[in-house]
């Protein structure tokens, strides 16, 4: 037995002892315990944010310190468990890397010298150059924030500003989940839906090392697996999760896209599709204009109200495509009264899969995995489907009035992350298994994939991106938001980009989440245009949640000839000295999250689950005892002291005096609507929508921080589809009317932008742009090479290399914690047992990993569980010498490293991000290496040597040079 | 040497049973531990070079992950592996106690350790082959699983709370407490259900605790359902076609 790199805890030798002598008889220390005395002497609850799951948690206090932190068994969130991460917050909340005070810079950029400044001077430097920026182009603010969990605040805020450099992490995260759901089906895997534990039969997860919804999906694993479901996890790694799956099936990275076609392909071959499911909740039914060349080809067949057509094959004519009574042909030729041709959306689905081009046999040596397991996997998802389909006796009724005495369930259930998302076929490959699941009629019935209110919403969703601005200054919507077509781009009168990070433009259209990643780049190369402050939360953008690391520092300190920072201002603000600080002009220091209130708001990331809907709040613990502030009390105090529209009242004076707390109760996004929707009204009485009520927070403090409303039974399934669930959705606000939501196999919004890119249409693409465009924004979810791959000699770089978080750091940005370290204070390079052999590599060897980007030198382990053209490693664990206050000869400075270094933000030829055409995602894991054995290394040097091959420079660098 | 209590037939045996086909080695268990007792009647568990090069600390229970083959089928699992106090029947870590620090509870039979009783002299953890114990240099004394004693009977948690730290946090409730002295309790039924099993049994030191094996897998070997027959050649056929008379209903 090898222990793998996992943990690091040590196995000391033990030698049992041959003698044994008793003679004397204990006494007992246990008697004194004091068991009739509580564990501290108050309790407070709260909300965990030691990730994004967002757990309930009770905070024992004793004599003024935290005695111990547990899970909320009442929470809907944990139930009263909690991960390791949760208990570690002790340590967090007492770290000593914690700021004290506000900072400012007095060295050069990067070498880390402050001076501890008042708040009221901080404010004052903040007000200065956002002030100058309001006044001449609110687009030279550039405000991005990081794993942010308040963006029902923040983006309302630079809407109010009026830039429309807005986003948070998402570019870099999992947007490709959110859009290629939202796009599709109305909702997504992220924390927003989730396989039916309770009933599910059968569960295929595509990657996931841990998730947003980390405790849910443990528990919901266990259980699983205790009532004798199937896990089948397909993941490179086999690590966590995938280690308790039934079976692992080790995929090559980025060809998902491939399995899945293939398993569509099967499913098609079989005739092992769920039609009726197809024609009452999705599109398979409507027809589709077939005229090459022509600017409504491909588009859907409406009638004058603009309602989708589809040929009803008992009426033998076309009709309504959501009306009851009819036979909707799902293959077939039809010509219209006009003489039109059209095809219903399904033909077109099936003649793509059908092709030999996503046959088992054509893409097992590509995925790694052979035609036989391909066929099989199908074989047993059709069995689970349709041989074992369930039925839950609850009666409901569908949204065209239809009663149902029972609710057929297709217990397959799907669940995939950022093993799908990073890559730049993300988006197509997303839908893909979405259409998957489609056609095994498995979506939002019994034992499938399950959306979590506030969703389904309708495809896309209906707010746009603010595009321009008011008299007051103010953009006309919030900067973030979902494009419907190419009249809602933020591009210029020649189709340039209008945000600094190129979402919305035609290089990214559906870029939804913005594109964090190329903010620091585009900032530096004054491309599109150089900004002047740069302002950012709890990112850590110089370090681990940067690509190509070691010049995006280069970047943040560049200087012009005259000796001004090519970044002008920068702004931070963190509760730690994470990377980021040295970075950075101006520290606003926040606080512990048991230091402050906080709002998880159904209009930001909701905590809600398939059966209810809840939000919750964190209630300062503690007063802090340093001289910083919550941070969404300092971005209410500097929209005041800027007199943006909304946070000031008629006289100038500031709206919101109490600060966050008196927002998150005070504040009105629309009548009757504000960041919680729990007791609302006077009375307290209101849900969802409801007058503000002065006592909400007290509510919720007593309700355990947190509310909770369930669906009623029988609206908890065929959400899209079911009257009961529409109308309640409708009740609390979540969404405008209650019409269903039609799933969206054939996608109309993509075929408007490869119009444009064919020549129709007012807004077309730049040149540059035209071909992409066309090519990627196919109505039909298809799958191609990786741009990375594409862009280099494959054989030259033959292995794919991924990182991944632990578990117990997953998603953390604090997770530089005195417990968690001792679990690993250090990461090593994973490859396969047969891969080191090829290379003559053993375990703890030294090796050059090298991209087309750059070099770096690490450490290697052995570990059989990942597939042999794979190597991988533990991302985040390597820390910056300088940062966290950690010893400058601590392992996560050297031997720990980070990849980041050799993954581009660019691709090979420079002519794009190194991300989704679709929807800007950083394609982290489309990353191509080939490994051999470093000559020499000297490991007193205590140094990672990394150099790159830069666009800029040549840079060389040792990334734990003290800085 | 120290005295074992006289084993008394019926006597409770509280004890840890771990499921090792649901643990997904998250460490939850691990910290949640750590952190109940560093502030509770055993602690605290002192750590060292906290922002150092070797951080460590006194843990009660600390998490491997071990890649292992099945001799047998030659299949390839990862297991995940809690590793803490079995609370052991007839404990060598008790027997060669010089002073009487480490001893057995005859009610309950959780082993523990008297801090003001110990030397330090670590023979308990050369004695114990399971690596159950920790010595902690800044306290000069042997630490180890307590099964949450000071929790699992202090009268002012609710009921359903008096549960060792780890068991109440285990997110994938891989991890059962109770009494396996009792054939009829919920964990002695898990294990007989499970077939539950002790670790290294044939030291003879009795391990309380149970753990059980990772249930069968159904892989490629044993799949429900297999492939079908071509129903249709595509060369042969225009498959659209088979579709076009297909009666459905909205």
């Amino acid at each position: 037995m090898a222990e793998c790199g996992q943990a690091d805890g040590c196995m000391r030798y033990h030698v049992r002892l041959l003698w044994s002598h008793p003679s004397r008889t204990p006494s007992m220390p246990h008697a004194d315990l004091k068991l009739d005395t509580p564990v501290g002497d108050t309790i407070k609850t709260t909300t965990c944010y030691m990730c994004a799951c967002r757990c309930g948690i009770k905070v024992h206090i004793k004599d003024g310190r935290i005695r111990y932190i547990e899970g909320n068994r009442a929470h809907p969130v944990n139930k009263g468990v909690l991960c390791a991460k949760g208990s570690a917050g002790i340590m967090q909340h007492y770290s000593p890397a914690r700021l004290r005070a506000p900072l400012k810079r007095i060295g050069k950029r990067g070498d880390g010298e402050f001076e501890e400044i008042s708040w009221e001077e901080a404010l004052g430097i903040a007000t200065g150059w956002l002030g100058d920026i309001r006044k001449t182009d609110p687009d030279k603010l550039a405000f991005f924030t990081g794993r942010d969990q308040s963006q029902a605040l923040t983006g309302w805020w630079a809407q109010a500003f009026g830039t429309v450099n807005y986003a948070a992490h998402g570019g870099f995260c999992s947007v490709n989940m959110a859009a290629g759901g939202l796009y599709s089906i109305g909702g997504s895997f992220w924390e927003f839906g989730d396989p039916d534990w309770e009933h599910s039969k059968y569960l295929l997860m595509f990657g996931v090392a841990e998730d947003h919804d980390s405790n849910p999906i443990k528990t919901g694993l266990g259980k699983l697996k205790t009532r004798g479901a199937k896990f089948v996890a397909i993941n490179p790694v086999k690590t966590g999760y995938a280690a308790i799956a039934d079976e692992w099936i080790g995929i090559r990275p980025g060809t998902d896209g491939l399995f899945v076609g293939a398993l569509i392909h099967e499913l098609l071959r079989n005739d092992w599709v769920d039609f009726d499911y197809l024609v009452r909740y999705a599109n398979a039914h409507w027809l589709v204009i077939t005229a090459p060349g022509a600017a409504d080809d491909g588009m859907f067949v409406r009638d004058g109200e603009g309602r989708p057509l589809c040929f009803d094959r008992a009426a033998k004519h076309t009709t309504h495509a959501s009306a009851g009574g009819i036979q909707p042909a799902i293959v077939g030729e039809f010509i219209l009264a006009d003489g039109r041709r059209a095809v219903p959306a399904f033909q077109l689905l099936a003649t793509r899969f059908l092709d030999a081009e996503y046959s088992p046999a054509a893409v097992a040596e590509r995925c790694g995995i052979s035609a036989e397991t391909i066929k099989r996997i199908a074989a047993e998802i059709a069995d689970v489907a349709f041989n074992q389909a369930i039925r839950l006796p609850v009666r409901w009724t569908d949204s065209s009035g239809i009663e149902h005495e029972e609710m057929l369930g297709r217990p397959v259930s799907f669940h995939a992350m950022r093993g799908i998302a990073a890559h730049s076929n993300g988006f197509h490959t997303c839908r893909m298994l979405h259409t998957l699941q489609l056609l095994l009629g498995a979506i939002d019935t019994p034992g499938s994939f399950r959306y979590q209110p506030p969703f389904p919403k309708p495809i896309p969703p209906a707010n746009r991106p603010g595009r321009t601005r008011r008299d007051n200054g103010a953009l006309d919507a919030a900067p973030l938001g979902f494009v419907h077509g190419p009249e809602d781009l933020l591009v210029d009168a020649n189709g340039k980009p209008r945000r600094l990070d190129k979402a919305f433009s035609w290089e990214f259209p559906l870029a939804a989440h913005g594109m964090l990643q190329s903010v620091i780049r585009n900032a530096w190369a004054g491309d599109p245009y150089p900004i002047d402050t740069l302002f950012l939360f709890m990112a850590n953008m110089s370090w681990n949640s940067a690509m190509n690391t070691t010049e995006t520092m280069h970047m943040l300190t560049d200087q012009h000839a005259n000796g001004d920072y090519k970044i002008p201002h920068i702004i931070y603000s963190d509760a730690y000295t994470s990377e980021m600080v040295a970075y950075a002009d101006l520290i606003l220091p926040d606080t512990t999250y048991l230091e402050r209130h906080d709002c998880i708001s159904l209009l930001d990331r909701p905590i809600s689950d398939a059966d209810g809907a809840a939000d919750s709040i964190r209630q300062p613990v503690f007063a802090p005892d340093r001289d910083v502030r919550p941070f969404q009390d300092v971005l209410l105090d500097l929209g005041a002291r800027l007199q943006l529209p909304g946070l000031v009242d008629d006289f100038g004076a500031a709206k919101y005096p109490g600060g966050f707390p008196e927002y998150m109760v005070k504040h009105e996004r629309a009548p009757g609507i504000g960041l919680l929707a729990g007791w609302r009204g006077i009375a307290a009485d209101k849900r969802g929508i409801g007058e503000p009520n002065p006592e909400q927070l007290k509510r919720y403090i007593d309700n355990g921080c947190f509310w909770h409303h369930e669906i009623p039974a029988s609206a908890r399934y065929y959400k899209m589809a079911n009257r009961d669930y529409l109308a309640w959705s409708k009740g609390l606000g979540f969404i405008g009317s209650p019409d269903p939501v039609v799933l969206q196999l054939y996608s109309e919004t993509l075929q408007k932008f490869r119009l444009a890119a064919l020549g129709h249409g007012k807004q077309q693409p730049p040149e540059k742009d035209r071909a992409r465009v066309a090519r990627y924004f196919d109505p039909l979810p298809f799958w191609y090479e990786p741009f990375e791959w594409s862009g280099i000699d494959q054989k030259k770089f033959p292995l794919s290399a991924l990182t991944q978080r632990p578990m117990f750091m997953y998603h953390s940005w604090g997770s530089q914690n005195a417990w968690l370290r001792q679990i690993a204070t250090r990461n090593w390079l994973h490859l396969h047992p047969t891969t080191a052999a090829l290379h003559g590599i053993v375990d703890e060897d030294w090796l050059i990993v090298e991209s087309h980007h750059g070099r770096i030198e690490v450490q290697a382990k052995l570990h059989a569980g990942v597939e042999p053209n794979t190597v991988w490693t533990w991302n985040a664990i390597g820390k910056r010498r300088g940062a966290w206050k950690l010893s400058d000869d601590a392992p996560e400075h050297a031997p720990g490293f980070l990849l980041n270094h050799v993954i581009s933000d660019v691709l090979p030829d420079l002519t794009y991000a190194n991300a989704d055409p679709i929807t800007g995602q950083a394609a982290w894991f489309d990353l191509r290496v080939r490994i051999e054995k470093a000559p020499t290394h000297d490991n007193a040097a205590q140094t990672i040597k990394t150099s790159i091959n830069s666009s800029m420079n040549s840079i060389e660098n040792s990334t734990s040079a003290t800085p | 040497m120290t005295c074992l209590p006289q084993a008394k037939s019926g006597a409770k045996k509280l004890g840890l049973v771990i499921d090792l086909d649901i643990c997904v080695g998250c460490h939850a268990c691990a910290v949640a531990c750590k952190e109940w007792n560093d502030g509770g009647d055993f602690g605290p568990l002192p750590d060292e070079n906290k922002q150092q090069r070797e951080p460590f600390g006194v843990w009660f229970n600390r998490v491997h992950t071990y890649d292992v083959e099945n001799a047998a089928t030659k299949q390839q699992m990862t297991v995940h592996f809690p590793r803490s106090c079995l609370h052991c029947e007839t404990p060598d870590c008790v027997t060669v106690c010089p002073t009487g620090a480490s001893y057995k509870r005859a009610e309950d039979g959780i082993v523990l350790i008297d801090e003001d009783k110990c030397i330090g002299c670590k023979l308990c953890s050369w004695a114990c082959p399971y690596g159950a114990r920790e010595y902690s240099e800044v306290r000069g004394v042997m630490q180890k699983c307590t099964l949450c004693v000071d929790r699992i009977y202090n009268e002012t948690l609710a009921v359903e709370e008096r549960q060792p730290a780890c068991v109440l946090a285990c997110p994938t409730h891989a991890r059962h407490f109770g009494d396996l002295g009792d054939a009829d309790s919920a964990v002695s039924q898990l294990v007989a259900a499970r077939e539950g099993y002790a670790l290294m049994p044939e030291l003879g030191y009795q391990p309380v605790n149970r753990y059980l094996p990772p249930r069968p897998r159904r892989d490629q070997r044993n799949a429900v359902a297999k492939a079908q027959e071509e129903k249709i050649d595509l060369d042969q056929l225009p498959p659209l076609l088979r579709w076009v008379d297909k009666l459905l209903s909205r």
